[in-house]
Order: structure tokens, then sequence, then C-alpha cells
């Protein structure tokens, strides 16, 4: 293959200690679809995002079309052909879709902008690629499909002929990654070339010409999809063979934790609860699946004690809840790991002792009469940092210098040190390597043991499944039945995911 | 009773509430735009007194008024580079870096004079901007009065709105600009500079500020003195927020508000003594705060208001 | 350009940015004097002279530090929380107010009950008066910078009602001040003769107990993970309101307990002149002492030194003494920049 239309050669990107991008190098060519294939934090991003110019590698040169790629500069990737869609989207909520695709198109010292000119072209383009959205809608009041879409037209707008997509089916539903992959083919027969970045097999292996799998920052191997087996990928992509973990039969205990439908007013343009009733069973694994965005995160909030129910009423152990507040459902011995580690789980400036103690600094224990015993604190830190295998240079490093892993264990420790009767573990192994996923894994399996009630929220449906005692789907913001496990197959929980038969319970 | 009420109805009334507006309406744009971009400008108290200072002093060394005016925007510029160089591609505090510059402005304002006019008791006095009442126009009956018999500087604040509703919604700049205020990852990954964006609209923004305080020591009076901005500035920053961050309503606001500042002071003369008058020049200062109490639930923020951004991160 | 974390940053370069800040702060200053057509090294050796050279100095500069010391830490405690209080000006009024109100023979009591019965009102005045934006704040909202900046002006207005009014020195001439604090109210002088007060020693211990709050209390604890970051403060379970209020109750009545102490210190009475700014002031030392509570003692030294040395020596030297606020104002912007150096690394490209 003499004429690519991309290529990298030998990018290196370190930040710090950290080797993200390891001399890597490869290449596309016309009218191809290559799938970047990786776990989270294999350096799929980083290199992608070296290519649109948002990094400067350390070393290694991107050409595009024969010609050099200036380094550290988006607009000479736009300009070069060069489109990106990023997997956290990069649009203005407030504004429209015209005005989000048009930015930065048209000179800026223009007296006025096009729009009705701009609009043409972005109906006639929707209607080519079956991207239909309406340019004067604001992207607030969009789907994340939508969105979506116009991520897309924003490079198309630009006439891009090398479409990059960061994860992109992780916020859709399978119907609409079906859609997508459509518009991808219509794409390719005009000419384009596509790098499609994820981590699922099932995709890479439906859209791609051609696999590329990063591990650990490294080229792990390339294949042609067409002869590519499963096993193979997975085996390139993880280094070694994934047992998955071995869930032992336990005791099932009482109910430990329920909500008789709740319903919540969600703030902002979060999806709310609408009458949500469950069950949380100790000795069990509740896996709660879904598209991201259907109302887990309000669901998670709800039992962190962050949101108060609008509607209905939550008992524990029994116990109706009067005053509800994230201090409540601590004294009420719920264990909470949330969705973002940087933002929520831990403040980053302040040390690992001070994060680890968060949760029971007003106990006995930690302090006296208002004042703190920094000793036991410490102490309480260190024990963590043993228990949990954690890497930290000491208790007083400020926890912002540690790596995900690392701040994932912390984080768990904090939660699981008082033997909480019901956990809750949302998205728990999101961007953690093999080994730290296994070790997330093994410490719910051990809490299930001894009897707890945990609710395993996860965008990642085998995770869902090769853990879950019970498998609930939220599409909505309302809960299907339940399932025991290896009732539903993944096809009836796509279903249900997409909203389809989802009983009025 | 009636006498309070009548003052409404009076030309004089309305054209003294216009005069008073007219600085707060440039020094509120300047704000806006500086929002609008996501940067929170505090510098704008400092700000202000530096542009009253320049654009009085290019005129009383022999300059001609509207020299002054643009020896005022090149000087708010000037704060307004520094404090974006500080708090655009440093990522420094808003808050701390606005205090530090408005502390920096005015002090280095109070020095200049001192050393320029080192004995004066009195303070001089510059030849200001007339009103130029327009033609036609200024005979409507109070409403033209109180419009079209302005100074050209007053005219020069309502022309600014025109610019900064028209730049900010229908050009490709105000475009960029706004959606640096919004979300800094969606302009990077257009391709265009969040960092040259918000550093542009902050100076642009101190230049409009300084102007405002210009208006001051050049148009409604023709000296300048010591605190004279007086809190102004922070009452500008509470009219963006009354303003929802859109142009047409902060003139509005700026309107109401010199309304009722030119009403408490026509009030004073009517009261004549009975309460006293530094209740009536508390007024504008807790309307401000009211204005903040009573929108503050429903104000939609620019979205990365005071948010540093860098370069690749999402 | 980007910026990059410095994990651990190294002895030198804790020591040399922030003296690469003052070094800034000094060279800026020196064109002002240049422009003045006098000679920097001149005009600073009358500076240090006028702010340490003499006893008289030192004590001067010492006397002007007190008020600084109390809203410096006003501010420090607020900031730490990221409660933006830039009213620390209008808490130090209301501080003096109630002590004038009190102070001024309505309580005729010995001097060790009504010495604190004030500090006791004053702290109480300027908690008050914080909690008004800090509930906006919390309630509703209401951003506190604006709030607290316009309370300034509110509350100057309010005092010169005051002292034209119910609370006018019947003797005074027709000028707006209070009548004196009765002698049981007044803080003793230190060293007879000399201006230095016991409100000094006043401000370095409540130096003391705000460093002890900050660094062994869990109230410490609470209002510096709020201030980091609030989110995850509130998920963690420390009620990131309440903390807020109670910042705003320490904050205020620090910073009210420096018009406490200029009124029942030095002056005596209460006039519109008790205070140049210090509230204003009390944010540059905070941030030169890096929100430290003690460092707070050692800048609040600092910039009183300055702003003495700076009246002294405009006296002799015809620089105006506004040179001060200047360096003082250019010594924040490269403090706050220098404290960013040891936590970044700024990379071109």
């Amino acid at each position: 293959m003499t004429s690519s239309v991309l290529r990298l050669s030998s990018i290196t990107k370190r930040f710090g200690p950290l080797t993200a991008n390891d001399a890597i190098s490869f290449e596309l060519a016309p009218g191809e679809v290559v799938a970047l294939l990786g776990e989270n934090g294999a350096g799929k991003t980083t290199l992608m995002n070296i290519l649109f110019g948002h990094y400067v590698a350390d070393e290694g040169t991107v050409e595009v079309f024969g010609e050099a790629l200036p380094p550290g500069d988006p607009r000479a990737a736009l300009e070069a052909g060069v489109g990106m869609v990023h997997q956290h989207f990069t649009l203005a909520d407030n504004m429209t879709v015209l005005e989000n695709i048009a930015l930065g198109t048209e000179s800026p010292w223009r007296l006025s902008l096009d729009r009705r000119r701009a609009a043409a072209r972005i109906r006639a383009l929707a209607t080519d690629f079956g991207l239909e959205v309406d340019p004067a809608a604001t992207i607030s009041a969009l789907t994340v499909g939508e969105r979506q879409r116009v991520e897309i037209l924003k490079a198309l707008y630009r006439d891009a002929r090398i479409l990059i997509l960061d994860e992109p089916t992780a916020v859709l539903t399978p119907i609409e990654t079906e859609a997508l992959f459509s518009t991808l083919r219509k794409l390719v027969a005009k000419g384009l070339s596509i790098i499609f970045i994820s981590h699922k097999l099932n995709e890479v292996l439906a859209i791609s010409d051609r696999v590329v799998v990063l591990r650990a920052g490294k080229l792990s191997g390339e294949r042609r999809t067409a002869g590519a087996t499963r096993q193979e990928l997975a085996a390139l992509m993880v280094g070694q063979e994934v047992a998955p973990p071995a869930v032992p039969e336990v005791a099932r205990g009482p109910v430990l934790l329920k909500l008789y439908g709740v319903s919540t007013t969600g703030r902002g343009t979060r999806q709310r609860l609408d009458d949500v009733s469950l069950a949380l069973i100790g000795g069990e694994i509740t896996g709660l699946a879904g598209v991201s965005g259907n109302g887990q995160a309000a669901l998670a909030d709800l039992i962190a004690g962050l949101e108060k129910p609008a509607s209905g009423r939550i008992e524990i152990a029994s116990a109706a809840i009067a005053d509800w507040s994230p201090r409540a459902a601590l004294a009420a011995g719920i264990a909470r790991i949330p969705e973002d580690r940087h933002a929520v789980g831990t403040i980053g400036d302040m040390s690992v002792t001070e994060n680890v103690m968060a949760e029971q600094y007003r106990a006995p224990r930690f302090s006296k009469r208002g004042f703190l015993d920094w000793k036991a604190a410490r102490a309480f830190a260190e024990e963590i940092i043993r228990d949990y295998d954690v890497k930290c240079p000491s208790p007083e490093a400020r926890i912002r210098l540690l790596s995900g892993g690392n701040m994932q264990k912390l984080i768990l420790g904090r939660a699981l040190d008082p033997d909480p009767a019901v956990i809750l573990a949302n998205q728990p192994t999101r961007g953690l390597d093999v080994g730290a996923i296994a070790y997330v894994h093994g410490r719910l399996l051990a809490a299930r043991a001894r009897g707890a009630a945990i609710l395993l929220i996860s965008e990642d449906l085998e995770e869902i499944m090769a853990l879950s005692d019970r498998i609930l789907v939220m599409s909505n913001g309302r809960l299907s039945t339940p399932s025991a496990r290896g009732e539903r197959s993944v096809r009836d929980l796509a279903e249900l995911m997409a909203g389809h038969g989802l009983e009025a319970a | 009773m009636m006498e309070a009420f009548e003052i409404l109805f009076t030309a004089s009334f309305w054209v003294a509430a216009i005069r008073i507006a007219s600085p707060l309406i440039f020094a509120t744009m300047g704000e806006l735009i500086c929002e609008r971009a996501g940067v929170l400008n505090l510098g704008i108290e400092g700000i202000m007194a530096a542009g009253a200072f320049a654009g009085w002093f290019t005129v009383y060394s022999g300059g001609d008024l509207w020299t002054g005016v643009a020896v005022a925007a090149a000087t708010g510029a000037a704060f307004g580079l520094l404090h974006a160089t500080l708090t655009v591609p440093l990522g420094l505090s808003q808050h701390v870096v606005g205090i530090g510059v408005t502390l920096l402005a005015t002090s280095i304002t109070y020095f200049t004079y001192r050393l320029a006019l080192p004995t004066v008791t009195s303070p001089p006095k510059i030849e200001p901007f007339q009103p130029l009442p327009i033609p036609v126009l200024s005979d409507i009956p109070i409403l033209g009065e109180a419009l079209f018999s302005q100074t050209p500087l007053t005219y020069l604040a309502f022309v600014t709105v025109a610019v900064v509703g028209w730049g900010l919604y229908r050009t490709p700049l105000g475009l960029a600009v706004r959606a640096a205020g919004e979300n800094p990852a969606a302009v990077e990954a257009q391709g265009l500079s969040v960092t040259a964006i918000r550093i542009g609209a902050v100076m642009a923004g101190s230049a409009l500020m300084a102007i405002g305080g210009a208006f001051l020591t050049m148009s409604a009076f023709n000296s300048f003195f010591f605190e004279m901005i007086n809190g102004r500035g922070w009452i500008c920053i509470a009219l963006v927020v009354f303003g929802s961050w859109r142009p047409g309503k902060a003139l509005l606001g700026a309107i109401l508000f010199a309304a009722f500042d030119a009403y408490q002071i026509r009030l004073q003369q009517v009261t004549g003594g009975v309460v006293p008058y530094q209740l009536f020049l508390m007024l504008p200062y807790v309307l401000s705060i009211l204005a903040l109490v009573l929108v503050a639930r429903r104000a939609t923020y620019p979205k990365a208001l005071m948010v540093p951004y860098q370069k690749g991160e999402r | 350009m980007r910026l990059e974390p410095r994990p651990a940053p190294g002895m030198a370069t804790l020591v040399l940015l922030p003296l690469g800040a003052i070094l800034v702060t000094v060279l800026a200053a020196s064109l002002l004097v240049l422009a003045a057509g006098a000679s920097p090294l001149s005009v600073f050796g009358l500076v240090l002279k006028g702010a340490a050279g003499t006893q008289f100095a030192l004590l001067e500069t010492l006397t002007r530090a007190t008020p600084l010391i109390f809203t410096g830490l006003a501010i420090a405690v607020a900031f730490r929380a990221k409660l933006w209080n830039i009213g620390a000006e209008a808490q130090l009024y209301a501080g003096a107010v109630a002590t004038v109100v009190l102070g001024t023979g309505a309580l005729p009591l010995p001097a060790p009950i009504l010495v604190p019965l004030l500090m006791i009102a004053a702290v109480s005045a300027g908690a008050l008066l914080l909690l008004g934006p800090a509930i906006l704040k919390t309630r509703f909202g209401v951003d506190e910078v604006v709030t607290t900046l316009l309370l300034n002006f509110i509350m100057l207005l309010f005092v010169s009602m005051l002292l034209e009014g119910v609370l006018k020195d019947p003797m005074g001439l027709g000028w707006p001040q209070s009548q004196k604090l009765i002698a049981e109210a007044r803080l003793p002088r230190i060293i007879t003769g000399k201006r230095l007060h016991y409100g000094f020693v006043v401000a370095v211990f409540s130096a003391i107990v705000v460093w002890i709050i900050m660094k062994k209390t869990a109230l410490g604890y609470e209002m510096r993970a709020v201030g980091h970051n609030p989110t995850a403060a509130r998920f963690a379970g420390i009620p990131v309101n309440g903390v807020l209020l109670k910042t705003a109750i320490l904050s205020g009545g620090l910073a009210a307990l420096a018009g406490f102490s200029e009124v029942a210190g030095l002056k005596g009475n209460l006039t519109l002149d008790l205070s140049p700014g210090f509230g204003y002031s009390g944010i540059v030392v905070a941030m030169l002492a890096m929100l430290n509570p003690l460092g707070v003692v050692a800048a609040a030294i600092f910039v009183a030194g300055i702003f003495v040395g700076a009246d002294a020596m405009s006296r002799t030297a015809g620089v105006p003494s506004y040179i001060a606020n200047v360096m003082v104002a250019t010594a924040l912007l490269t403090m706050v920049t220098a404290i960013m150096l040891t936590r970044f690394k700024v990379r071109w490209r």
C-alpha cells in the first residue's frame, strides 16, 4: 500500500514518568477504516490528540497526504483535512447547532456570519450522510446521539478527508450505533478514511478493515479484520488471557436497602428518576446496565445521599429514612465509590491521609472535642496503603500525584474500611488497567461473600454480566424488571437498554 | 408626596438619568465582553480610575478630547493585558488578580496624579465634552430631550451597546468569544486559540471600562479627584449579572439603575433633610445587591466563567 | 505554552521564586521612582530607615501592622475555604461601631470585664455582617465578591450617618466623630508614651489561635476541604454550606477585631478615616503569607513597613507616598504568580 493518506512515524509521548505512547507507527489508506483497539489507558486517545494537535509529541512525526503536519496546532490538522469526534463532545451547550458547526470556519473579522448559507450546507450534508439534525436547535436540547451527529457534521463541514472517532459508541444505544455505522459506510464510499477508536471487540470486528492494537502505550499488533478472531485480538489487547472472575455461590441475606417508587426532580439537564423501585439484598451483586445518561447518575446520587427523593421513599434495613444527606448515607452504612475519582472521589490538593479520613474524621477514632488526632489519621492511611496495596510515596503526598488505579484503591479502602452493609460502586473500574480491574472486582466479591449488598453500575455490559447475581437495565430514568444471572441474553439486554419492552412497573 | 412623583415627568430628571447611566453603560459592556469570553474582570474599579485620569490628564496637558478618550482606552487595554496575561495563560485566580489589578491601577493613578500635580489644593479643571443636541429629535418632549441633547460620549455609549450586541451575536468573532466562555474545548477543537480570544476580549473590555471612567472626568464632570469611581465598577459587575450577560438587557439595567440614582438625588431635595442623606446614597448599592438576589436563581452564567483553560485539556 | 504540575518543588524553587517576586516588585517601583526624578537606591534606603531604622520607626511599623494582622487573618481564613470575602473593610467598621456604642459609657464596668465584652461585641458585629453575604451565597447562589464589595460602601455611609447623628460627639466642634471611649474600655500601651498597644499582642495571639484551628481542628480540616474541592467535600459528608457559614463568622469576627483594636488601642474614638483601606491591604497580606496564619504576622509587618517607610520617605524625598500602594499591589500580583510557579512548571510547547 503505497498511497497512504496518513502516516504516523514512531510517535513517543511522555507525561512525567509515564510513557503514554512508545514509538508508535502506522498508516491509513484512502477509503480505509482502521480500528485503534486497546484498553482504557493504553494510549489511544493520547495518540489521536497528538495527531490532531492538542498535544505535542516528544518524538516522531505525523504526515497527512504526504505533507508533514506542524505539531501542536489543531488548525493545521483541520486544514489538512483531519476531523476529530472527541469522546467528550466539544460542543457549547447554550449555542445552536449551526453556531457550533460554523465556529472558526469563517474569518473572524467578517462583519456578519452568513447563517443562511451555513444552514443550507449543513442540511445538504445531513441528508447525504444520514445525519439528520436541525441547524437552529440548541445543543442542550439534543439527545446524545444527535450531539454526536453534530460532531461529525463539524468535521464534514470543513471537508475532512480523515475522520477520527474516539470511543463513539460509548454513549449510544445499540440502535444508534447501527445508524452510526451506516453513516460511516457512506463516508467511506465517498473516499474518506476513518480511524475508529474502541475497546469493544465486536464493534471493531463489525466496522473496520484493519485493526491496530495498542497495549500500555506500545503497538502490540496489527491484523486485517477479515482474518482476525476475537480471542486473538483480546490477547493482543490485554497481553494475557484474562479469566473472568470466579463468582462463588454465597448465602443470600436480608434486604438491606429498598427504594419504593422514588422519583427525583433532576438537576439541570440531568435525566431524572421516574418511579424507581429497587431492593438490594445481602450477599448479592446487583448490576445496573444502561447507556450513559439514562439516569444511572441520578440513581447513584440518590443512594450516595447527594440527592433527595422528590417522591417515594428510601428504606435501609427496614427503617424508613427521614433526612437524607451524604452524612446520613454514611451513617446508614452505605459505602460509595463515585464515578469520577478526580472531581468527586478525592480532593486532589490534599494529602492521602486527609483524603482517606474524609468520611470518618468526626468519629471518636480521629477527633476529640473538635481536635483532630493526626497520628491516628496517619496510621489509618498507612493501614489502607498496606492493606489495599497502594503505591504512593508517603501518606503526606498530594493525592493528585497518584495514578488512577492507586487513587481508586484508596477510595475503595476508605469506603470498605467500616465493613459497610451496602456498597454503591459506580463505574468502579473505568479507566483502570487489567490488574487494577481484577483487584477491584476481587474486593467487591469479598464484600459480597461477607454479606454486603452491592449495586454495581457500569456501562461495560461484559463486566455487569460477569459479576452480577441480578441485572437491571435503566433507560430514560426507569428500571427494567430484574433478571437472574444468565437469564437474559446480550441481545435482550441491548433491547432493554434502547428502551424497548420496559414494563411500566 | 405629589412632588416626589412629579419628578418622573421632568425632562431634566431623564437627562440626568441618561448622563448617570453613560459611564455605567461603557463599563458594563466592557465587563460583559470579558465575562462572555469566560474571564471575570474585577480590575474594573481600578481600570475605570485609570481611564478617568488618563483621559482627563491628556486633555489637561493640551490634548484634544477625542485623543483623551483614545489614551484612556489604551490605558485600559494595557491593564487588561496585564490581567489577561495572569489569568488566561497562567490561569491564576481571577478573583485575586482582579483585586490586584484594581489596587495597582488605582495606586498608579494616584501616584501619577500626585507626581504631576504635587501641590494643587482644588482639582484643576478642563473644558469637557459639551451637549450636542441632535436637531429635530431633541425637540421631542422629555424622551427626545433626555436621549438627544447629550454629549457625544453618551451617544458613543449607545453606539457601543449596538456594536457589542451585533458583534457578539452576528459576527464570527463574537461567536468565538461566546464559545470561549461556554466551552473553550469547543473553540480549540475548531482550530481557534482560546488564549488569544480571551486575552483580546479582556483587553477590549478593559478599554471600554476605561472609557467609562473617562466619561466621568471628561463629560459628567471636568476634573479628576480621588475616590471618584466610588464603587461604580462593582455596580457594573452586578449589572452584568442583572442583564443576564445580554447587552440589551444590561443597557436597560444601567438606565433603570441610573434613573433610581437620579431620582434619589432629587428625592433628597424634596424630603429636605428629614431623612439622613446617607440613606439615599446607600440606595444604589443596596439596589445592586437586591438585583443580584432577584436574578441569582435563574441566572444562566457563561458556563466556563472563571474556569481557566489549558490547551489539550478536556 | 502549557503548565505541568511539579510533584514536589525543591527548596531552591520555594526560596528563589518569592525572592524573584520581591525583586520584580522593587524593580517596578524603581521605575516609578525614576519617573519622579529621584534615585531608587536612596529612596528605598529612606523607606527602610523610615520603617525600621529607629525604635520609633519600628514601633510605628508594628502599630500599623496590628490591624493588618487582623484583616490578613480574616482574608486568609475566608480564602482558604474559597469564601471570597472582599468586605473586611466593612467588617472592620462594624467592629469599631460596636466598640464605640458600648464603650463610651453605656456599660460602666471595670476594664477586665469591659474589654473582653467589647471584643465579643465587635466580633459579633463583624460576623453578622459577613453572615449576610454568606447566606445569600449558600441559599440563593449570589456571588459574595460583589455583595461584600458593595457592603463596604454601604457600611461607610452607615458610619457617616451615625457620626453625623446618634454617635456624634457633642464636643466635637461639628466634626463627624464619636465620643472618646471611657478609660476602662481602652487597651493599654505596651510601652508607656509610645503608640504601640496591646492590640498587637491580641493580634499575634489571634494568629496562633487561627493557626491551631486550621492545623489541628476538624473545622480547619473542613474549611480546607471545602476550599479545595466543594464537590468532593460534599460527597464525603462534609456539610459544605455549614462550613462556609462558620468560616464567615470566623472571618468577619477577625476583621472586626481590627476595628476594635484601632479604636480601643490607638484612636480612642471612631472617625470616617479610621481605616485607610486596611480591609483591602488585608488581601495582600493574606496572599503574601500564602494564607498561612503565622505568615500573616510577618507579611503584615512587611506591608506595614512599606507604608510607614514610604510615608517618612515622601516627606523628605518628594516621591508621592502612593508608591507604597503601588508596591503592595505589585507584590500581590508577583507573589500569586510565584506561588503558582512553585506548583507548576511552564513548558513552552
